[in-house]
Formats: structure tokens, C-alpha cells, sequence
């Protein structure tokens, strides 16, 4: 469905990125983990046209248009004080079905509300967005990104910030999305643990390709035993 | 308070600023919101500047102000959004750099021409009686057609006012909507401005949204009150200084702080009030 051939990324000539090769299957779920400044988010702005690569190339299969994807970004500073209410912001996720139409149909309404029944927000759908525990507030941004996404998800460290529980919550709500309704994840996580738990597949980048293949060839290769178990301590 | 108002209306100069004032109200409050929230409130700021700049330079060569301005602003906001994202040039202070500039420019113009005469400081303080008959038309249809933009594209604006990156990742043009929001206020502000006033107009973008994010907790609630506080906080201005033969930009920016303080007071009572039965729970 996804694949990068040799592409590489730069911000001013210094390269965060180089020559990264894989490709995976429609309804696959990744895990693309590594240490900060690793380069991951830029993988997930390059794979969602948002930053181009200055060689090599992705080529997203033609099945998958630009309006099949869901994207969830990391919360944005803006975001901590924005009057919205929680349905207000899952319901611009059904933006990019709009088209030249000003405003949305049944259809996308009846969407908002049962993706916000999927993730068990609806009880807060007239609530603050600004005034939701972290936990809350990560299940709106998810519930917009499925109103967008039909075959395949975008995760931006879903997982920052969140206690525990809720993270186990997440995670939970994430396998759900992937096995029920058969949309491929891609998630970039610092949680190497929880990542290879569930994953398919797992991508380790430290400004290049360390590592892609299946969850279970990463446990038994050297540096999947090496960051893993550093992990566990 | 009946004859009062008959007494205002029956003067055509006094009918024009209400008609054209109350239009440029509701469009200023509704793109404050979208502004604010984008962390571009100084762009309104740096417009009028740049407005400023084009009436002196339109004055001297004796066209019509309005259809010399628009365009020259317009064309200056599409600058400061591709500075402000592409540049290395940070966005406020390349605002400052143009807004500076064009003042700059104007008081040069002025000096070299009519020097500061009655009209320049109209321009500056702004001035009711600045509305020409052609003007108004012009003022009537613009800010009509700023408030359907406005209304048809309201959903592409939240989206992309509440999260760029999310719009763009999933095929919104984003950056065609912050040209629309950008075009939206170059034109609001200089139908605006002459009277408001260049260096009080911003005053009308960013208090009615900041008002009413006191106490609204949805974007629709926020941008309705915002709207209603505006046109509520323009008629106020417009009487008091009528009856006090107070400058009219002046006075409306003085009634906005008022409501500003007001809201600020009662969004601190509610939050008192609903605290202590948390802590109960």
C-alpha cells in the first residue's frame, strides 16, 4: 500500500534522514519507534506530503487517495486554550468529504457520532476541549482522525502525556480500529514496549533504517533484545 | 432615548457611519476569532499600518482613497502570510518591519505633499464624517460579501484554524483558506479604518473574540456572542460620542475595555462557583 525507496529528508542541508526502504501491506499496523530527534516525526511528515524528500521517493498505492487518511499531530500549543466543543472538533474531521459543499450532511454527522460512540466519548460531546483530562482529549483528536481515515491511520506519539490507564485504553481502542474496521495504523511511539506488544511490523530509525521487518524477527534480532530489554528496566 | 435616536438618524453622515460601522463590526468580530486563535492578531495591526500608508500616498495624487487601499493591503496580507510561513524572518516581527515601514512611507508622503492637515489625522484617529456616499455603497457590498465568505466557508476555517497540519495531511487546502481569512480582514480593515481610525481599527478584530472567549466554551458560541458584543459595544460608542462630541474610534474602544472587564469579572465569578463543588466531590 506505502512504500519509500531510498528516501531521504533534510532540514537546511542537514540530513535527518537517509535512505529508508520498506513497504507494507493494506491493514498492516506499524510501529515506527527510536530515540528523539530520530527522525520520526519527519517519516510521518514525508509519508503525509507535508515535507518532501530530497531523493528517493514514497508511492502511496492509487487505491488510497489523499481523503482515505486520518492523521492524528501531536497537541499544538494553539490547542490548550481553543473554544470547541468536543463534537465541534470531531466533526472537522469529515472536512476533506466536504468538497466544494459549505457545510456538513446528515451522513457526516451520523459519522462524528458513532466514531465518538466507538472511542466512548459521546457522554462528553458538548464539553471544552480545553477543559478535558489529556486521556479525553487524545480519544477527540482519534475520533476526528477516524472520521477522516478509511484505509489507513496516522499517529503522531499518541501516547505522550497520558497515565497508564489511559494509555492502556488507547492502545486498546488502537487494535480495535485495526482488526474491526481494517484500517492499516502507522504509529510513531516512544514506548517500545507497548509498540512491539501490539504492531505487526516495527520500523527503528536513528536518522537512518536500523531495523524493518515483523514484530516477532525484531525480538529476536540484536538490537530489538537491546532496546527492549533496556526498555523493560 | 426614541428622540434621541431620531435626532442622531436625521443627520445622512450619522445614517452612513451606523450602516457601514455595523457591517464592519460583525465582520471584524467574526475574523477576530479565526485571528486570535492563530496567534495573528497583530496582522490586523500591521494592515492598518500598511492602510495608513496607501490613504496618504492616495491623498496626495488626489484618487479615491478606498479603491486605491484595497487593493494595496490586500496585496500587503498576502505578503505577510507567505513571510510569515515560508521566511526566516519570524511572523511578528516582520509584521512590525512592514507595519513600520508603510506608517514610515505615509508620514513621508504627507510631509512632502499637504503636510498634517485635518484629513491626515481623520485617518490616524479616524472620523465619522469620513464616509463619502460612493463609499458607503462600496462599504455595503464589501462587508456583505466578507460576511457570505465568511458563513459558506465556516466549517474550512474552524478546521483550519483549530489544526493546520491535520487539514493539510488530510487534502485540505489549507494555505488557500489563510489567504481567504487574510483577503477577509485586508478588506474589513480598510473599510473600517476611516472610522476607527488606523491605529485604534485593530481594537474592533481582537476585543469582541477576546470578550467572548471569556465565557463561551464552543467555537460557534464564540463567534455568535463575539458578533453580538461588536455590534452591541459599536452602537453604545457611536451614542456616547454623540452626545459628548467624543472621538468616535476612541469612544467604541473605551466601551469594548468595559465589556472586556466585565466578562473577565464574570468568567472569574463562575469559575469561584463551580470550584468549591468539585472539591466537595
Amino acid at each position: 500500500m506505502i512504500s519509500f525507496n531510498g528516501a531521504s529528508f533534510a532540514y537546511d542541508d542537514n540530513i535527518v534522514l537517509n535512505a529508508i526502504n520498506f513497504d507494507i501491506e493494506e491493514g498492516a499496523y506499524l510501529s515506527i519507534v527510536g530515540e528523539n530527534g530520530s527522525g520520526k516525526s519527519t517519516l510521518i511528515k514525508g509519508l503525509l506530503g507535508l515535507q518532501k524528500p530530497i531523493k528517493g521517493k514514497i508511492t502511496i498505492s492509487e487505491t488510497v487517495k489523499i481523503d482515505d487518511i486520518g492523521y492524528m499531530p501531536q497537541t499544538n500549543a494553539v490547542q490548550k486554550d481553543f473554544p470547541a466543543s468536543v463534537y465541534e472538533v470531531v466533526l472537522s474531521g469529515r472536512l476533506n468529504k466536504l468538497g466544494i459543499r459549505p457545510f456538513y450532511s446528515k451522513k457526516d454527522k451520523e459519522n462524528a457520532l458513532s466514531n465518538m460512540e466507538f472511542l466512548n466519548i459521546l457522554d462528553i460531546k458538548n464539553s471544552c476541549f480545553r477543559e478535558l483530562s489529556g486521556g479525553q482529549q487524545q480519544r477527540a483528536l482519534l475520533a476526528r482522525a477516524l472520521c477522516a481515515a478509511h484505509k489507513l491511520l496516522v499517529l503522531d506519539e499518541p501516547s505522550s502525556g497520558l497515565d497508564p490507564l489511559a494509555c492502556d485504553n488507547l492502545y486498546q481502542a488502537l487494535k480495535d480500529i485495526n482488526l474491526k474496521q481494517k484500517i492499516a495504523i502507522i504509529m510513531v511511539s516512544h514506548d517500545i514496549n507497548r509498540a512491539v506488544e501490539s504492531a505487526d511490523y516495527i520500523l527503528h530509525l536513528q536518522n537512518k533504517q536500523l531495523f524493518f521487518g515483523r514484530t516477532a524477527d525484531y525480538l529476536k534480532s540484536d538490537i530489538g533484545k537491546f532496546f527492549t530489554i533496556r526498555g523493560n528496566r | 432615548m426614541i428622540e434621541l435616536l431620531s435626532e442622531m438618524f436625521s443627520y445622512t453622515f450619522l445614517v452612513r457611519a451606523v450602516i457601514v460601522g455595523f457591517l464592519v463590526s460583525i465582520c471584524a468580530s467574526l475574523l477576530g476569532v479565526s485571528l486570535v486563535l492563530k496567534r495573528y492578531s497583530m496582522i490586523g495591526d500591521g494592515l492598518s499600518h500598511v492602510g495608513f500608508g496607501s490613504l496618504a500616498i492616495a491623498s496626495a495624487l488626489n484618487l479615491a482613497p478606498l479603491a486605491v487601499s484595497i487593493p494595496v493591503v490586500v496585496g500587503a496580507a498576502f505578503i505577510l502570510l507567505r513571510i510569515s510561513e515560508n521566511s526566516k524572518i519570524k511572523g511578528d516581527a516582520s509584521i512590525a518591519l512592514m507595519s513600520t515601514s508603510a506608517m514610515a512611507i505615509g508620514v513621508l508622503v504627507i510631509s512632502m505633499t499637504s503636510g498634517l492637515t485635518m484629513d491626515v489625522c481623520n485617518y490616524m484617529f479616524g472620523s465619522i464624517l469620513a464616509m463619502s456616499e460612493s463609499d458607503v455603497y462600496l462599504s455595503v457590498v464589501l462587508s456583505i460579501i466578507v460576511l457570505i465568505l465568511f458563513i459558506v466557508f465556516y466549517n474550512k476555517i474552524f478546521a483550519v484554524t483549530f489544526d493546520e497540519n491535520f487539514s493539510r495531511a488530510t487534502g485540505v487546502q489549507a494555505g488557500v483558506y489563510n489567504m481567504l481569512i487574510a483577503l477577509l480582514t485586508a478588506v474589513t480593515i480598510v473599510l473600517g479604518m476611516r472610522m476607527m481610525g488606523a491605529l485604534l481599527i485593530s481594537s474592533l478584530i481582537i476585543f469582541p473574540s477576546l470578550t467572548s472567549m471569556r465565557l463561551c466554551k464552543t467555537f460557534k458560541s464564540v463567534i455568535i456572542c463575539s458578533s453580538f458584543v461588536s455590534v452591541i459595544c459599536f452602537f453604545i460608542g457611536i451614542i456616547i460620542s454623540y452626545l459628548y462630541a467624543a472621538p468616535t474610534g476612541a469612544t467604541i474602544v473605551g466601551v469594548n475595555i468595559i465589556v472586556f472587564c466585565a466578562f473577565s469579572i464574570a468568567a472569574t465569578i463562575k469559575r469561584r462557583r463551580i470550584l468549591p463543588q468539585r472539591r466537595i466531590l
